[in-house]
């Protein structure tokens, strides 16, 4: 075993090496700054990416989380740079991100005196984060940090967040070496499976006439994209995606029916409340997707999936609750269940998707009112990207817009703020899911509303010379709220109305080429301008202020009360 | 169904590592779905190094269902059970001050410690310092008895209770010490008895 001496810094950068990190979002500030300095001399090994908020550098973490399937890594300062980390905990938190985030704080023997950007950060983020931990002797940075990797990724990946004072980060002490974590005796990563539920969930649905199977980020946390796409062609069934698990199957896929929820497809969420057995795989039935949970698939029985144990019967009562890792759960599932041919119970889903096609994409899609659409923004760069392109995006009518209309042929390619629906995740989001799949297309599509949240990390698409594409759809309003308003709050447009400055101006003080399209004869030549180009662009869109989202299923509404208009 | 909806008082245990700050994760599982914890006891539990957490709360079936589960999910969590008052067997400590004079004069002591199976505690010119350990009720009655004589403090402690049916943590612990550990364990025992889950 190597015996060397080395600071408490130190250990901290070579453990992010023993675990594979190549690239880590952070800010510096007083309380860590020996971590900083050590750095320094990691330079070759280690790409820092400076940017330019805290809250910038986690949700960049979590893009780069996202789309490489690796840990995210954030350092940040005490005080103020631990508590701008809240959001993104959250965040990931209820997205199930892996995360390790590295906070400086003060010395040990100020802890607790008010001292000088000292805040506790430990409690503040005991709710957001899977695991935290402080440390006060470097001699602990080694096995604490195994601990974290290994924590963040496995079984259900969470955020994780680890405090070290400025005396440890100091501190020489004798090094080890660094031995991965893989066994905690108090944590369970992942249940066992038994064989008894596998075998009621296959009888179920080998009797099952009209099956819908519904899947969630769990098929993508758990890389079982391919298990479940052997699973639903063999059966036949249908197969409609949460918002976090679109892109597991590829949206051109024949048995793949679409949305869930409150703006997705007609058909998957009235057959939701038609069909004799429900799958669940890897979601956690969220409001969003489940309506008025008292009339949510009461006809049905429910197969359940989940390597989470409290997921189960949380919000919907399972039939049978299939406890387990969707990467083995799902092929024992395949060996038993027969090939069945479901071309009719596919056909209905056919004539739901008809008729919004009808009366709600088309329109939408092609419009013939003057002012242009998001969805016509949306439909003009799948016909360059061909699905090919990761989308990442805020939070509100865009973002439903892009994940109904953009396709997607391969998986980690959506890249969205799902449970937490934070404003202003796109852009930083958008830099670290770059950094995380460099070889690939990265489009942000961002309204105007959650671009101006942190729009400072343009700042660091300057610095870094990373190319990512911003595409902004400014309907000069808070849409989804105003959506609301209007739906239902008698119109009465309660401070929706938001101003912009100029984006391409700005875009071009950070050194970034952009144009801006207010009319439709302009918008594909605008749209291949901007894929075309070499390194970042934005482009700006105005698009109708008062457009609507639909379908929608109201709040406090039954999926199968969608409304079309 | 109605059973798992009503109210009534529930004793949960939790087997858990030694580790500063795990008293908060637990609480805030409650404080976050508002719920108030009635009493809250930690201890050493049967295994060394092991704690145990005693956690009473007035819910229902249901709504203790999911914190448990929540609670267990906790990484220093090794396990936790939840149970009705039939199926444990508890006390709870109380010790009341009372001044000398006012209770040797009015009172007789002796009455007060056959009648309630008080122990004085400490008998100082004074003030005397009574104990019992019990059940509230019964807690609750020698508090009654000496509230008219001038009752200086008093301070009951949390409950502490034992599961009948329990046979102890030592071979569980076994169990999820290692690295493929049995079905015992894991956390989805209860499928299939779904109605006798956590109950031992």
């Amino acid at each position: 075993m190597e015996q060397k001496k080395l600071t408490g810094s130190q250990a901290v950068l070579e453990a992010c090496i023993a675990e594979g990190v190549d690239t880590i979002f952070g800010y510096p500030g007083g309380a860590i700054m020996p971590i900083y300095d050590a750095l320094y001399d990691y330079k070759e090994k280690l790409n820092h990416i400076l940017v330019r908020h805290e809250q910038g550098g986690i949700h960049a973490g979590q893009g780069y989380a996202r789309s490489s399937g690796k840990v995210g890594v954030v350092f940040a300062t005490s005080g103020p740079g631990a508590t701008n980390l809240v959001t993104g905990l959250a965040d990931a938190m209820i997205d199930s991100t892996p995360l390790v985030c590295i906070t400086g704080q003060v010395f040990a023997h100020l802890l607790g005196t008010d001292a000088f950007q000292e805040t506790d950060v430990i409690n503040i983020t005991m709710p957001v984060t899977k695991w935290n931990y402080q440390i006060t002797d470097a001699e602990e940075i080694p096995t604490v940090l195994a601990k974290a990797f290994y924590l963040a990724r496995s079984g259900r990946p969470g955020p994780v967040l680890i405090d070290i004072s400025k005396n440890a980060q100091f501190q020489e002490f004798n090094y080890q070496g660094y031995t991965p974590c893989n066994h905690i005796r108090s944590y369970r990563p992942k249940p066992v499976i038994r064989k008894n539920y596998i075998d009621e969930a296959v009888a179920l649905i080998n009797n099952a006439k009209k099956p819908l199977v519904i899947f969630g980020q769990g098929v993508i946390l758990g890389k079982a994209e391919k298990e479940f796409k052997k699973f639903i062609e063999k059966s036949g069934m249908p197969a409609a995606w949460t918002l976090l698990g679109l892109s597991a199957l590829s949206t051109d896929h024949p048995q793949n029916v679409g949305m869930l929820g409150m703006h997705g497809n007609y058909g998957p969420n009235v057959l939701t409340n038609e069909c004799d057995v429900l799958i669940a795989v890897g979601m956690r039935f969220d409001d969003r997707v489940t309506g008025r949970l008292d009339k949510y698939a009461k006809q049905a029985k429910i197969i359940h999936l989940d390597i989470d144990p409290s997921e189960i019967d949380k919000n919907v009562r399972a039939t049978v609750g299939v406890w387990g890792d969707c990467k083995e759960t799902l092929p024992l599932l395949t060996l038993g269940i027969e090939q069945k041919d479901r071309s009719e119970w596919l056909a209905v889903f056919a004539d739901y998707a008809k008729q919004e096609y009808e009366q709600c994409i088309q329109p939408e899609m092609y419009p013939s009112s003057e002012e242009m659409t998001m969805a016509e923004v949306i439909r003009n760069i799948n016909e360059i990207t061909e699905g090919n392109a990761i989308m990442v995006t805020d939070v509100g009518q865009h973002q439903m817009v892009t994940c109904r209309y953009a396709k997607f042929n391969d998986t980690r390619s959506n890249v969205t703020s799902g449970g937490l629906g934070t404003m202003g995740f796109g852009l930083p989001a958008a830099i670290g899911a770059k950094f995380g799949a460099q070889d690939r297309t990265v489009i942000a599509v961002i309204g105007d509303g959650g671009f101006q949240m942190t729009l400072q990390e343009l700042g660091t698409i300057m610095q870094t010379g990373i190319d990512v594409k911003i595409l902004i759809l400014n309907n000069q309003f808070l849409g989804m709220v105003r959506q609301w308003q209007d739906l239902f709050m008698d119109k009465r447009y309660s401070f929706v109305d938001i101003e912009s400055p100029n984006y391409v101006m700005l875009a071009k003080s950070y050194g970034i080429e952009g144009a801006k399209v207010e009319h439709r004869k302009d918008l594909e030549a605008a749209v291949k301008t901007m894929l075309a180009h070499k390194g970042s662009y934005l482009l700006e869109v105005m698009v109708g202020k008062e457009n609507n989202v639909f379908p929608m299923v109201p709040q406090g509404c039954s999926v199968s009360e969608i409304r079309l208009k | 169904m109605s059973n798992n909806t009503e109210k009534q008082e529930y004793t949960i245990t939790v087997y858990t590592e030694n580790q500063v700050g795990l008293l908060n994760r637990i609480a805030i599982i409650f404080s976050r779905r508002k719920i108030n914890v009635e009493s809250l006891n930690t201890s050493p539990s049967e295994v060394p190094g092991i704690h145990r957490f005693t956690i009473v709360v007035e819910e229902s079936r249901d709504v203790v269902l999911k914190v448990v589960r929540q609670i267990e999910k906790q990484v220093e969590v090794l396990k936790a059970y939840f149970n009705t008052n039939d199926e444990i067997v508890w006390q709870e400590l109380a010790l009341y001050k009372v001044l000398s004079e006012e209770i040797t004069e009015k009172v007789k002591v002796e009455r007060l410690l056959r009648e309630f199976g008080a122990r004085a505690v400490a008998i100082r010119k004074d003030f005397i310092v009574f104990e019992t350990t019990g059940h509230r009720e019964e807690t609750n009655k020698l508090m009654e008895a000496l509230a008219p004589f001038g009752l200086v403090e008093f301070v009951r402690s949390a409950r502490v209770a034992i599961i009948k049916e329990s046979a102890g943590f030592h071979e569980k612990l076994k169990d999820f010490e290692e690295r493929e550990p049995g079905e015992e364990v894991i956390e989805n025992e209860y499928l299939g008895k779904r109605e006798a889950v956590f109950t031992m």
